[in-house]
């Protein structure tokens, strides 16, 4: 399929790709992956100058802002990132289209499911609700 | 390749065992003391230390392969010579970081 010589140079590119989503599924992952590698090097950081990883320290870390929201934006990049990245996987090797389509429809609510949870249990602990 | 194959299968990993592993160990600092206890006991079984080093190596991996492909976006570094050296630090790199990471947790470097 070929785009007459009239479309813009955004509207050659609006579509294309395996996922036919263009270039902005690719765009979005790259810029994830820099603010992933802030943040994961913040979490092993963070880990490493902790007094100890019993409960009690972990939760009180968690429970100040500098601990809380770098930890909501890991999740929510990290799943974004990991929904983003195993997409290509299924766009390269699900052909058929019904496959595909139940592939990236379960993991769809894989992800939004885990990123949930994990951003439900962050903040019990860090609004105090945790024991 | 082998780096790039190298790039999907720890994306791969990272995805199910390391946000996992991340969801579970906040559900159980949420839960109490003995929920996490439980999470730290499979953490500290033999098993459980295999997973969590192949996680950190995976994470190693993923970031400084990551950054090869982000360097690879910009159009350079697409001479064999160079590309082959890029590769292969990444693969050193991950293995020195993930040493260095387990050296400084486990207490032998101090």
């Amino acid at each position: 399929m070929t785009r007459g010589d009239s479309a813009s140079p955004l509207g050659q590119v609006r579509g294309l790709g395996s996922a036919h989503h263009g270039g902005e599924h690719w765009l979005t992952e790259r810029v994830t992956s820099i603010a992933l590698l802030l943040l994961g090097v913040w979490l092993i950081a963070s880990l490493l100058l902790l007094p100890s990883l019993d409960q009690r320290t972990v939760v009180e870390w968690l429970r100040a802002p500098s601990g809380a929201v770098p930890m909501a934006l890991l999740i929510i990049i990290g799943f974004r990132h990991a929904l983003d990245g195993i997409k290509v996987v299924v766009d390269d090797y699900v052909h058929e289209e019904g496959n595909r389509f139940f592939w990236n429809t379960l993991l769809l609510f894989l992800a939004v499911g885990g990123a949930a949870l994990a951003l439900f249990a962050l903040a019990r602990i860090a609004f105090g609700a945790a024991a | 390749m082998a780096v790039s194959i190298l790039h999907r299968a720890t994306g791969v990993a990272l995805t199910f065992a390391g946000l996992g592993l991340l969801t579970w160990w906040l559900v159980a600092l949420s839960t109490g003391p003995e929920a996490y206890e439980t999470f730290t006991t499979a953490a500290k079984h033999p098993l459980g230390i295999v997973v969590l080093v192949g996680l950190t190596w995976s994470f190693f991996q993923h970031l400084l392969s990551g950054i090869r492909h982000l360097i690879m976006d910009s159009g350079q570094g697409f001479e064999l010579g160079v590309n082959k050296t890029l590769a292969i630090l990444t693969v050193v790199g991950s293995v020195l970081l993930t040493f260095a990471l387990w050296f400084t947790l486990l207490g032998v470097a101090k």
